[in-house]
């Protein structure tokens, strides 16, 4: 198989992954009070997928998983937000070779490195390109639509600083460490 | 929990057997001309259209009303909020101000912004039956067929398929994961104060993510197995050739995307002012 083509183990985890996006975003969100707004907890599984599968992944599922998510239950796709949530995977995603969370190590300097990209990436998509493209397409107030990227993008960052930082942690302890096995005499 | 969700209806109805490329197709050019479009006079035609492609199609309304519910009540939720922010967005749009009756200064009531407002809410009524019927009309597997024909690579029309075929499933371990953690005494529900809540939601979280992660294992190794991948092409199953009534149609959209455009830009601006 090209080097440039996605991997089986990949594509399945788009399936999989966009699979369980709308799972999650659908039952497991609690309501903040503002409209169209979640405690979202979608997003900390997303910035998991995204570090262990990489940009692409993390990019596609946000993308799949947020449009099947609004099309299914909602009715419609709002294309402003679904655009964003594969922004951000993707974004999240670039840091995956730099974490290596297969090495199994996710040690303080990885944590802070996986929640600066999560917070610059999320702060670019919902405080800026989100709520744009409402006004853009939707044409809805400026205050209105900026409130509301800040209220969901500080929300998701709370959502995946916590959540998606407890997920790496566990599922880097489920990785074999490299030099775990100690040689019997 | 039985929370229900849009899927598939299958039935004899001309919708149903135009091909799911050309209704792929169709709802796209739809939700762009939904999406530029603030013309008054276009949304209210574009509504008008689907509703007739809606009783066409032999869908229920009953069948799609808790939808319908959920969305109405959100667009007034949207519509009460904008209104709040913004109460003068319709005079900055219309550029002129006849007011109705005042309440206070900054909450006056003019004929702009209720128009405005009316035409957010058309805005979504044109796309909410295009899309719902997009929805129940076209199989899953037929679906990822017509991604892969508009052009997008097999394997990531192969994962929205994937992704169709296991929202039932990943539903339905998210549900039991739940039950059987309710049973330990994990309450997710309003009863429980909001840091508590979100530390409950982890523990259904944490496994269904596992088992999911295990699935992706799974499945990548059955589709190894089977050569996924190997060739450049693959052909689907579910794909249907074109047939008349296909082309037609295509004709038929692209005709009113163009007029819709034309209509739209012609004089320079998308709103439609009848204030001038």
């Amino acid at each position: 198989m090209k080097r440039n083509q996605l991997s089986i183990k990949t594509i399945v985890a788009i399936g999989i992954g966009s699979a369980v996006f709308v799972i999650l975003g659908r039952f497991a969100s609690i309501p903040t009070g503002v409209p169209n707004t979640n405690f979202d907890t979608s997003y900390g599984f997303l910035a998991l997928m995204a570090v262990v599968f990489g940009p692409i992944a993390g990019g596609l599922i946000g993308l799949i998983g947020h449009a099947l998510k609004d099309a299914i239950f909602y009715g419609t796709p709002w294309w402003s937000w679904v655009v964003v949530s594969g922004f951000v995977g993707f974004l999240i995603g670039l840091v995956a070779k730099k974490i290596n969370i297969e090495s199994g190590i996710f040690n303080i300097k990885k944590i802070i490195l996986f929640n600066v990209i999560q917070i610059v990436a999320q702060a670019i998509g919902w405080f800026l390109i989100a709520p744009s493209l409402d006004v853009l397409i939707y044409a809805e107030p400026a205050n209105k639509v900026y409130l509301q990227g800040i209220v969901a993008g500080g929300l998701n960052m709370v959502t995946v600083a916590v959540l998606g930082t407890l997920l790496l942690a566990i599922y880097a302890k489920s990785r074999s460490q490299s030099g775990s096995l100690i040689k019997e005499d | 929990m039985a929370v229900e969700m849009l899927s598939y209806i299958d039935r004899q109805s001309p919708i149903h057997r135009l091909t799911g490329v050309t209704k792929l197709i169709c709802f796209l050019i739809w939700s762009s001309i939904a999406m530029l479009t603030y013309d008054t006079r276009i949304l209210v035609f574009l509504f008008l259209f689907s509703i007739c492609v809606f009783i066409v199609s032999k869908v229920k309304l009953k069948e799609v009303a808790f939808v319908l519910l959920f969305i109405l009540l959100f667009l007034m939720i949207n519509n009460l909020a904008i209104y709040v922010f913004s109460p003068q967005e319709g005079v900055k749009i219309y550029g002129t101000s006849h007011v109705l009756f005042e309440i206070s200064e900054r909450y006056t009531i003019t004929l702009e912004q209720l128009f405005y407002q009316l035409n957010v809410t058309l805005k979504y009524f044109t796309v909410i039956p295009a899309a719902i019927l997009f929805i129940v009309t076209t199989n899953p597997s037929e679906f990822a067929a017509s991604l892969n024909r508009i052009g997008i690579s097999y394997r990531i029309s192969y994962s929205v398929a994937l992704a169709l075929r296991y929202i039932p499933d990943i539903q339905r371990d998210f549900r039991n994961i739940s039950m059987s953690q309710q049973a330990r005494g994990i309450d997710m529900s309003r009863k429980e104060k909001l840091p508590k809540r979100i530390k409950n939601a982890a523990s259904i979280i944490v496994p269904l993510i596992l088992s999911s992660l295990d699935k992706i294992e799974v499945i990548s190794n059955a589709m190894e197995l089977r050569g996924f991948g190997k060739n450049k092409k693959r052909t689907w199953y579910r794909a249907r050739p074109f047939q008349k009534i296909d082309v037609l149609t295509l004709i038929l959209f692209a005709f009113i995307l163009l007029v819709s455009l034309y209509v739209t830009f012609v004089d320079g601006n998308r709103f439609y002012n009848p204030f001038l």
